[in-house]
Protein backbone atom coordinates (compact mmCIF):
# COMPACT_ATOMS: atom_id res chain seq x y z
CA UNK A 1 0.00 0.00 0.00
CA UNK A 2 1.21 3.52 -0.83
CA UNK A 3 2.50 5.61 2.08
CA UNK A 4 0.21 8.45 3.03
CA UNK A 5 0.64 11.62 5.10
CA UNK A 6 -2.27 13.88 5.96
CA UNK A 7 -1.75 17.19 7.74
CA UNK A 8 -4.39 19.33 9.39
CA UNK A 9 -3.05 22.84 8.86
CA UNK A 10 -4.76 24.90 11.57
CA UNK A 11 -2.23 27.65 12.23
CA UNK A 12 -1.80 30.66 9.98
CA UNK A 13 1.64 31.36 11.41
CA UNK A 14 4.61 31.73 9.09
CA UNK A 15 6.78 29.24 10.97
CA UNK A 16 4.09 26.60 11.37
CA UNK A 17 3.06 26.88 7.73
CA UNK A 18 6.73 26.44 6.83
CA UNK A 19 6.65 23.19 8.82
CA UNK A 20 3.45 22.08 7.05
CA UNK A 21 4.85 22.68 3.58
CA UNK A 22 8.31 21.29 4.39
CA UNK A 23 6.82 18.02 5.61
CA UNK A 24 4.32 17.91 2.74
CA UNK A 25 6.89 18.46 0.00
CA UNK A 26 9.45 16.15 1.60
CA UNK A 27 6.91 13.35 1.84
CA UNK A 28 5.52 13.94 -1.66
CA UNK A 29 9.04 13.92 -3.13
CA UNK A 30 9.63 10.40 -1.81
CA UNK A 31 6.35 9.11 -3.18
CA UNK A 32 3.88 9.65 -0.36
CA UNK A 33 0.30 10.57 -1.07
CA UNK A 34 0.00 13.89 0.79
CA UNK A 35 -3.25 15.49 1.86
CA UNK A 36 -3.36 18.97 3.38
CA UNK A 37 -6.56 19.96 5.14
CA UNK A 38 -6.59 23.70 5.80
CA UNK A 39 -8.86 24.94 8.54
CA UNK A 40 -9.40 28.18 10.43
CA UNK A 41 -6.23 30.37 10.35
CA UNK A 42 -4.59 27.80 8.10
CA UNK A 43 -6.94 28.84 5.30
CA UNK A 44 -4.86 32.01 4.93
CA UNK A 45 -2.13 29.91 3.32
CA UNK A 46 -4.25 28.92 0.34
CA UNK A 47 -5.92 32.25 -0.36
CA UNK A 48 -5.63 33.31 -3.99
CA UNK A 49 -4.61 36.82 -2.86
CA UNK A 50 -1.46 36.30 -0.78
CA UNK A 51 -1.33 39.80 0.67
CA UNK A 52 -4.07 41.64 2.58
CA UNK A 53 -7.45 41.89 0.90
CA UNK A 54 -11.05 42.26 1.94
CA UNK A 55 -12.24 38.71 1.27
CA UNK A 56 -15.40 37.51 2.99
CA UNK A 57 -19.14 37.68 2.59
CA UNK A 58 -20.13 40.34 5.16
CA UNK A 59 -18.50 43.60 6.35
CA UNK A 60 -17.31 41.84 9.53
CA UNK A 61 -15.80 38.82 7.76
CA UNK A 62 -14.25 41.10 5.13
CA UNK A 63 -12.56 43.03 7.93
CA UNK A 64 -11.34 39.74 9.43
CA UNK A 65 -10.14 38.70 5.97
CA UNK A 66 -8.14 41.88 5.66
CA UNK A 67 -6.42 41.58 9.02
CA UNK A 68 -5.72 37.85 8.57
CA UNK A 69 -4.34 38.32 5.05
CA UNK A 70 -2.81 35.59 2.93
CA UNK A 71 0.46 33.64 2.98
CA UNK A 72 2.60 36.74 2.43
CA UNK A 73 0.95 38.41 5.45
CA UNK A 74 1.43 35.45 7.82
CA UNK A 75 2.96 36.49 11.17
CA UNK A 76 5.61 34.53 13.05
CA UNK A 77 4.18 32.69 16.08
CA UNK A 78 6.80 34.14 18.47
CA UNK A 79 8.85 37.35 18.38
CA UNK A 80 6.87 38.78 15.50
CA UNK A 81 8.15 42.29 16.28
CA UNK A 82 5.03 44.08 15.01
CA UNK A 83 5.19 42.25 11.71
CA UNK A 84 8.89 42.73 10.97
CA UNK A 85 9.93 39.13 11.64
CA UNK A 86 8.52 37.40 8.52
CA UNK A 87 10.64 39.66 6.27
CA UNK A 88 13.68 38.94 8.42
CA UNK A 89 13.01 35.20 8.22
CA UNK A 90 12.53 35.31 4.44
CA UNK A 91 15.84 37.14 4.12
CA UNK A 92 17.58 34.57 6.35
CA UNK A 93 16.02 31.72 4.37
CA UNK A 94 17.22 33.11 1.04
CA UNK A 95 20.69 33.77 2.42
CA UNK A 96 20.92 30.18 3.66
CA UNK A 97 19.38 28.66 0.52
CA UNK A 98 16.31 27.47 2.40
CA UNK A 99 12.93 27.57 0.68
CA UNK A 100 10.41 30.21 1.79
CA UNK A 101 6.77 29.23 2.41
CA UNK A 102 5.83 30.62 -1.02
CA UNK A 103 8.49 28.48 -2.73
CA UNK A 104 7.39 25.45 -0.71
CA UNK A 105 3.78 26.05 -1.73
CA UNK A 106 4.82 26.11 -5.40
CA UNK A 107 6.82 22.92 -4.88
CA UNK A 108 3.82 21.27 -3.21
CA UNK A 109 1.70 22.13 -6.26
CA UNK A 110 4.36 20.72 -8.62
CA UNK A 111 4.57 17.49 -6.62
CA UNK A 112 0.83 16.86 -6.73
CA UNK A 113 0.07 17.44 -3.05
CA UNK A 114 -3.69 17.40 -2.47
CA UNK A 115 -5.16 20.60 -1.02
CA UNK A 116 -8.47 20.60 0.82
CA UNK A 117 -10.34 23.41 2.59
CA UNK A 118 -12.49 23.03 5.71
CA UNK A 119 -16.14 23.69 4.98
CA UNK A 120 -17.02 24.77 8.53
CA UNK A 121 -14.19 27.30 8.90
CA UNK A 122 -14.95 28.73 5.46
CA UNK A 123 -18.55 29.21 6.55
CA UNK A 124 -17.49 31.09 9.70
CA UNK A 125 -15.04 33.31 7.83
CA UNK A 126 -17.34 33.94 4.87
CA UNK A 127 -14.88 32.42 2.39
CA UNK A 128 -15.78 30.55 -0.79
CA UNK A 129 -13.77 28.10 -2.90
CA UNK A 130 -13.18 30.94 -5.38
CA UNK A 131 -11.19 32.81 -2.71
CA UNK A 132 -8.59 30.02 -2.80
CA UNK A 133 -5.90 28.92 -5.24
CA UNK A 134 -7.26 26.68 -8.01
CA UNK A 135 -5.23 23.71 -6.73
CA UNK A 136 -7.71 23.33 -3.84
CA UNK A 137 -9.35 20.08 -4.91
CA UNK A 138 -12.37 20.13 -2.69
CA UNK A 139 -14.15 21.61 0.31
CA UNK A 140 -14.51 18.98 3.02
CA UNK A 141 -15.99 18.32 6.44
CA UNK A 142 -14.35 16.22 9.15
CA UNK A 143 -15.91 12.92 8.08
CA UNK A 144 -14.68 13.27 4.50
CA UNK A 145 -11.19 14.27 5.64
CA UNK A 146 -10.99 11.27 7.98
CA UNK A 147 -11.95 9.00 5.11
CA UNK A 148 -9.16 10.48 2.96
CA UNK A 149 -6.62 10.27 5.81
CA UNK A 150 -7.60 6.72 6.77
CA UNK A 151 -4.71 4.25 6.79
CA UNK A 152 -1.94 6.86 6.81
CA UNK A 153 -0.19 9.16 9.26
CA UNK A 154 -2.00 12.32 10.36
CA UNK A 155 -0.47 15.45 11.91
CA UNK A 156 -2.05 18.59 13.37
CA UNK A 157 -0.02 21.78 12.98
CA UNK B 1 14.20 20.65 0.31
CA UNK B 2 17.24 19.68 -1.75
CA UNK B 3 15.65 16.41 -2.78
CA UNK B 4 12.32 18.17 -3.34
CA UNK B 5 13.99 20.49 -5.87
CA UNK B 6 15.82 17.53 -7.43
CA UNK B 7 12.59 15.55 -7.72
CA UNK B 8 10.77 18.43 -9.39
CA UNK B 9 13.59 18.86 -11.93
CA UNK B 10 13.66 15.11 -12.60
CA UNK B 11 9.92 15.10 -13.21
CA UNK B 12 10.47 17.55 -16.09
CA UNK B 13 13.00 15.27 -17.84
CA UNK B 14 12.48 12.38 -20.21
CA UNK B 15 13.52 8.85 -19.30
CA UNK B 16 17.23 8.50 -20.00
CA UNK B 17 17.98 12.20 -19.49
CA UNK B 18 20.62 13.20 -16.96
CA UNK B 19 20.39 15.82 -14.25
CA UNK B 20 23.44 17.48 -12.74
CA UNK B 21 23.00 18.58 -9.12
CA UNK B 22 25.51 20.50 -7.02
CA UNK B 23 25.34 19.44 -3.39
CA UNK B 24 27.09 20.48 -0.20
CA UNK B 25 28.76 17.68 1.70
CA UNK B 26 26.94 16.40 4.76
CA UNK B 27 23.21 15.79 4.80
CA UNK B 28 22.40 16.87 1.20
CA UNK B 29 25.19 14.74 -0.24
CA UNK B 30 24.10 11.73 1.81
CA UNK B 31 20.38 12.19 1.26
CA UNK B 32 19.95 13.08 -2.40
CA UNK B 33 21.88 10.19 -4.00
CA UNK B 34 20.41 7.66 -1.54
CA UNK B 35 16.82 8.86 -1.98
CA UNK B 36 17.24 9.13 -5.77
CA UNK B 37 18.37 5.50 -5.90
CA UNK B 38 15.47 4.46 -3.65
CA UNK B 39 13.10 6.25 -6.02
CA UNK B 40 14.39 4.24 -8.97
CA UNK B 41 16.79 6.76 -10.52
CA UNK B 42 20.35 5.87 -11.47
CA UNK B 43 23.09 7.81 -9.72
CA UNK B 44 25.67 7.87 -12.52
CA UNK B 45 28.46 9.82 -10.82
CA UNK B 46 29.48 11.75 -7.72
CA UNK B 47 32.46 14.03 -8.30
CA UNK B 48 34.09 16.62 -6.04
CA UNK B 49 33.68 20.15 -7.40
CA UNK B 50 35.75 21.95 -4.75
CA UNK B 51 34.95 23.89 -1.58
CA UNK B 52 32.94 21.03 -0.09
CA UNK B 53 30.62 20.94 -3.10
CA UNK B 54 29.97 17.77 -5.08
CA UNK B 55 28.53 17.30 -8.55
CA UNK B 56 26.02 14.46 -8.61
CA UNK B 57 24.73 13.17 -11.94
CA UNK B 58 21.36 11.44 -11.79
CA UNK B 59 19.84 9.63 -14.73
CA UNK B 60 16.08 9.33 -15.02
Amino acid sequence: MENKLSIISFSGDFDKLTAVFTLATGAAAVGYEVNLFFTFWGLDAIKRKQGRSFVGGTPLTRLFGFFMGGLKAAPVSRLNFLGASPSIFRSLMRRNNVATPEELLDAAKSLGVNFYACEMAMHILGLTKEDFIPEVKDVLGVASFLRIADGGQTLFI
Amino acid sequence: MTFVKTKIELSRLNVGDRLEVLLSEGEPLENVPRTSAEQGYHVAAIEPAGDGIYKVIIQK
